[in-house]
């Protein structure tokens, strides 16, 4: 998963395609988010390496790599650090501006559309069953991320998810609270055991 | 009731989330629940589980969630400005890194950190959904429902989009 240590590149590797421009980056990232229903990385990927070629596939996964350990929405930090690569501060807010102000018109118009008409009773259980069914599909992430855990038999990372999980979903405990001390836990543990196993 | 936020509190509370999400909006879930359903009672447990419910129904990146939140507690204003808050931070700090790091690191820090929150994130995640699925009250149709459709996602390349239309349908019909 760490894919930031590959860091050799060659120069033939370079993708061919010229660097966007700033309307080019708010319209590709504006229908990468709208065609993005359950997650935008897909198609993130697929029109940035595949379709404008503006990246290689393994500077795509570099750049999500760094966007993916640092924390807030990962794509959302990916449209950031791509469009400043480009276009510096005003390329970041074009693909920024892209990947959210499509989709926060449209939420916003739901917003205001629930606000008239939540409680109308066909509504409510419709709503009611598509969160049964989205909070299934949270799990599923959650499983699929564990896996690999599982698969290492990693008690360290294993025991500080439980207990995150328990501080969090069962006590309920300020999640600020709980990370300053998990994460400096964490770290510390994957340090001194990537130390003693290297 | 605390009653409605200033644009102000909203702002300070999602800029300090931006920063605690570690995995994404989802995992900044229960800290979203804490500070707007039980401490502020920006709006009900009802409310929070239909604003994951539309979020995951609309296109975009999984953090919209946090403009219906704002717009239930602000207005529109109220739907930018928990938007911004919850992007711009983080947004900016991961500019800032991808300035100094440069393309090309040797250090093992970045892969250290990463691995070290992975299992942070998981738990976070696992707690989302345990608080959404206790915020409303639950027939055991609606839990068979979630599971099932975790598993299905878990183990088949099936689009979640066809996996919440099922779970409107079974909720229009009354099974769930």
């Amino acid at each position: 998963m760490a894919l930031i240590d590959a860091s050799d590149r060659d120069p033939a590797d370079a993708p061919i395609a010229p660097a966007p421009g700033l309307s080019e980056l708010f319209v590709a990232f504006a229908k990468m988010s709208l065609a993005g229903f359950g997650g935008v990385l897909v198609w993130a990927r697929r029109a940035i390496v595949e379709q404008h070629r503006w990246m290689t596939a393994e500077e795509f996964n570099e750049t999500f790599a760094l966007c993916h350990f640092l924390p807030g929405p990962n794509i959302v930090n990916l449209s950031v650090v791509f469009g400043a690569r480009f276009r510096g501060i005003p390329g970041a807010i074009a693909a920024f501006a892209g990947l959210v102000g499509p989709p926060l018109l449209i939420v916003t118009l739901l917003a205001v559309l629930y606000a008239h008409y939540g409680e109308i009773e066909a509504l409510r259980r419709i709503l009611a069953g598509v969160s049964y069914a989205a909070i299934g599909l949270l799990f599923s992430v959650a499983f699929k991320m564990l896996l690999p855990l599982l698969r290492k038999r990693d008690p360290v990372a294993i025991g500080l998810l439980v207990a995150v999980f328990v501080a969090v979903g069962v006590l309920r405990l300020p999640m600020p609270w709980v990370l300053a001390v998990a994460v400096p836990c964490s770290i510390g543990a994957t340090y001194l055991l990537r130390r003693r196993t290297a | 009731m605390t009653g409605a936020p200033s644009l102000g509190g909203l702002a300070v509370t999602f800029s300090t989330m931006s920063l605690f999400a570690i995995g994404g909006a989802n995992a900044a879930l229960p800290e979203i629940h804490r500070v707007a359903v039980t401490l502020n009672h920006w709006l009900t447990e009802q409310q929070f589980a239909d604003a994951f419910a539309i979020a995951q129904l609309s296109p975009g990146p999984n953090v919209m969630i946090v403009a219906l939140i704002g717009y239930q507690a602000a207005g529109l204003a109220g739907a930018l400005v928990a938007t911004l808050g919850m992007c711009g931070p983080s947004a900016t700090l991961a500019y800032l890194v991808s300035r100094v790091l440069g393309r090309a690191t040797t250090s093992r820090w970045p892969g250290i950190i990463q691995a070290a929150l992975v299992p942070l994130s998981i738990g976070l995640m696992a707690a989302s959904g345990l608080i959404l699925a206790l915020a409303s009250d639950r027939s055991a149709a609606s839990l068979t429902l979630t599971a099932i459709v975790a598993v299905l996602a878990a183990v088949t390349g099936i689009n979640p989009l066809w996996l919440l239309l099922a779970g409107g349908v079974l909720g229009f019909a009354g099974i769930v």
